[in-house]
């Protein structure tokens, strides 16, 4: 789960890591209240949507005087932003994060993140900060700073210090740097994130730390532990489909294909995608029904399949372990009945009973198509959709 | 020869009287595997699926001399779950949970640093050694004994490519599931060195999936070191970068972990890269007949 900048900031402010004075606005007045109330002369607006690359977007401005505020804020806010990571489509911008602007000296990269190869939560720190950390990767992977964290003795001030010199930092800042650090890392721990990223982390021209952005990613497996964090769950920032599937206990992404795939377990269900590709056609989602897949799960997970406008086709492909295609089948033809099925439709079981499964659905009057391989299937429902 | 497990080898279940212990308690034994012990906390002294329930992994040791663990306790319990077995000096621990926080499999994996324990998993379908034992949830009908050693990093995708094998007559050693989480016990370069020293296996099918290295790191180890062919599929060519698909592990994170360059790593490696998963039996057959 990711949150916006604002509400990473509020969390960092309780952890005791330094972020610039502001707040979230929702309208243009209440932005020109936030920068009045900042006593700076300088106010940042920044557009709060979930992905990166919003700055060269047009979503963040300086406001050179109060009186800038009102017009950059009518500007950004309800405008769509198109950053890399949003996708051709967009996200529209809802809310702002106005606050002081600052004297930087120097801008830095500081990220904690758990690490899979050293099965380790990995600080990953650079004094090439502002930029994107893989295009320093890329360019100079010398200016990267690692350092793995014990997950049973958690950060050490050394290794703080380690990271800090290696850096070259001014030593004014190496005191509020290794501070900074432990407070990063219990609040990495506290909420069992992922990924926290600040980029870039500035050196003020007093010499002050401050976390001039903020990017927080939790594990959706730990969540149980915080409920505190489901308040800071943002469903515009999420797709409806998706959003509708998770409640049904169903593992959907939406993609921009024309084929719906129905599939059984993840590694399939990627698989599925990759021979729609192979043959032709172009996949519409990501759909994993899961191991225990009932009636009930089959006919939800066809609704919102169907619930695509793009989708043009649909393909089953179920390998019954523990779940039965029988029981698969009789959801298929459940769902049919409720859904009007519109599009052709591909069907391959294989597994556990799958012999019945396919002879229910051939004592049935539902218009579909049986395949009995992957490939085999994955060719018909392209003719079918091509056609 | 198989590896790491066979007709001998007895099982306990943790988390036995849950829904989906209890189930593939008996689906295993069914197979013919030895389920000797289940634990649960509070319930010892009863049976389940006629199997008896010890409210601890030591005792259960101590008495029925157990020496796989298949693990069923739900995600938030799971971690201390293994960490029971292995303190229990139970050698071979597989967990089929799915959901395990991050955070808990790092402290799990600092905890069996050293110890002689091997873990497999966690999210995976478990081990199968066919016509001798099935300590998992897999369906055991599509197996056949035979010589190709099967290592995967998913659960129906592996039936898929095992169903594939069984059709055109080629039987298994030992199919293993490594799981598609992030922090696991058991990689791929594990599994390949087991496979290039067990007897029975002449050929091997390596099914990877996007995010991560393992499978770049595996290439290298075959490359070095695997003198048997190689058949491999990385799942997830068509899938968006940044997006977890469905596995917790399986992300394309700063364009790392894309399957193109785990195709190019592995074919570089003398692999036989398969695109299309359909293919993996028939590449098996044609590497075997050279």
């Amino acid at each position: 789960m990711n949150i916006h900048e604002y509400q990473a900031k509020a969390l960092f402010a309780k952890y005791q890591i330094p972020v610039p004075k502001g707040s979230v606005a929702f309208s243009k007045e209440e932005a020109v209240s936030v920068a009045e109330s900042l006593g700076s002369p300088v106010a940042v607006v920044k557009a709060q949507i979930h992905a990166g690359g919003r700055g060269k977007a047009g979503g963040v401005k300086l406001a050179k005087g109060k009186s800038e505020v009102l017009p950059i804020a009518d500007e950004i806010l309800g405008k769509i932003l198109v950053t890399p990571q949003t996708g051709p489509e967009g996200k529209e911008v809802k809310k702002l994060l106005v606050e002081e602007g600052l004297d930087i000296k120097k801008e830095l990269y500081l990220s904690l993140v758990a690490d899979r190869g050293t099965a380790s939560v990995a600080i990953i720190a650079s004094t090439e900060g502002g930029m994107e950390i893989e295009e320093v990767a890329e360019t100079h992977p010398e200016k990267i700073i690692r350092e793995s964290i014990d997950p049973v003795f958690g950060f050490q001030a050394y290794q703080g210090r380690a990271v800090a010199f290696k850096m070259g930092l001014p030593k004014e800042v190496i005191g509020q740097w290794v501070k900074l650090l432990a407070n990063l890392y219990r609040l990495f721990v506290d909420k069992s994130a992922t990924q926290i990223e600040i980029n870039p982390l500035i050196i003020t021209g007093d010499l002050r730390l401050v976390a001039l952005d903020a990017k927080v990613g939790f594990d959706d497996n730990a969540l149980f532990r915080s409920p505190d964090l489901s308040e800071l769950r943002d469903l515009d920032e999420e797709d409806p489909l998706e959003t509708r599937a998770a409640q049904h206990g169903l593992n959907y992404i939406k993609l921009d294909g024309t084929i719906g795939c129905m599939v059984n377990g993840a590694g399939l269900a990627m698989s599925t995608m990759d021979v729609i590709k192979l043959a032709g056609g172009e996949p519409a989602n990501f759909l994993d029904v899961g191991g225990g897949a009932s009636k009930e799960t089959v006919k939800q997970a066809f609704q919102i399949l169907l619930d695509d406008p793009n989708v043009k086709g649909v393909f089953v492909n179920i390998f019954g372990g523990i779940v039965r295609c029988e029981r698969i089948a009789g959801g298929i033809l459940d769902a049919a009945k409720e859904v009007a099925l519109t599009v052709p439709l591909v069907v391959r079981l294989q597994g556990t009973n799958a012999e019945e499964a396919r002879q229910l659905l051939a004592a049935s009057d539902l218009k579909l198509t049986v395949a009995d391989t992957l490939w085999d299937g994955a060719q018909k429902i392209v003719a079918e959709v091509g056609k | 020869m198989s590896v790491l497990v066979n007709k001998d080898t007895r099982v306990l279940v943790q988390g036995i009287t849950g829904k989906e212990g209890s189930f593939h308690a008996a689906a295993c034994k069914a197979y013919g595997t030895q389920v000797v012990a289940g634990v649960t906390p509070g319930k010892g002294g009863e049976e389940c699926e006629g199997i008896p329930v010890f409210n601890t992994v030591e005792a259960a040791v101590v008495q029925t001399n157990a020496d796989v663990a298949l693990i069923f306790v739900p995600p938030p319990f799971a971690a201390d779950a293994i960490m029971e077995s292995a303190q229990a000096g139970v050698p071979l621990i597989i967990c089929i949970t799915e959901g395990i926080p991050v955070l808990d499999m790092m402290r799990v994996k600092r905890f069996l640093a050293g110890k002689p324990v091997r873990l497999i998993g966690p999210n995976c379908p478990g081990i199968i050694t066919p016509g001798e034992c099935k300590i998992g949830i897999m369906p055991g009908f599509i197996h056949k004994k035979g010589s190709v050693g099967v290592v995967s990093r998913s659960g129906t995708l592996t039936y898929e490519a095992v169903w594939q094998l069984t059709e055109l007559g080629l039987g298994q050693s030992t199919c293993i599931g490594i799981g598609g989480d992030p922090v696991n016990g058991t990689h791929f370069v594990d599994v390949l060195e087991l496979f290039e020293k067990d007897g029975q296996t002449e050929a091997i099918v390596l099914i990877g999936e996007i995010g991560g290295d393992a499978e770049e790191t595996a290439a290298a180890y075959i490359k070095a070191h695997v003198s048997k062919p190689v058949v491999a599929f990385i799942a997830g060519m068509t899938a968006p970068p940044g997006r977890r698909m469905g596995h917790a592990g399986a992300i394309i994170s700063g364009g790392k972990g894309t399957a193109a360059d785990k195709m190019t790593a592995l074919e570089a490696a003398g692999v036989t890269v398969v695109k299309n998963p359909a293919l993996i039996g028939e590449a098996i057959a044609k590497r075997l007949k050279k």
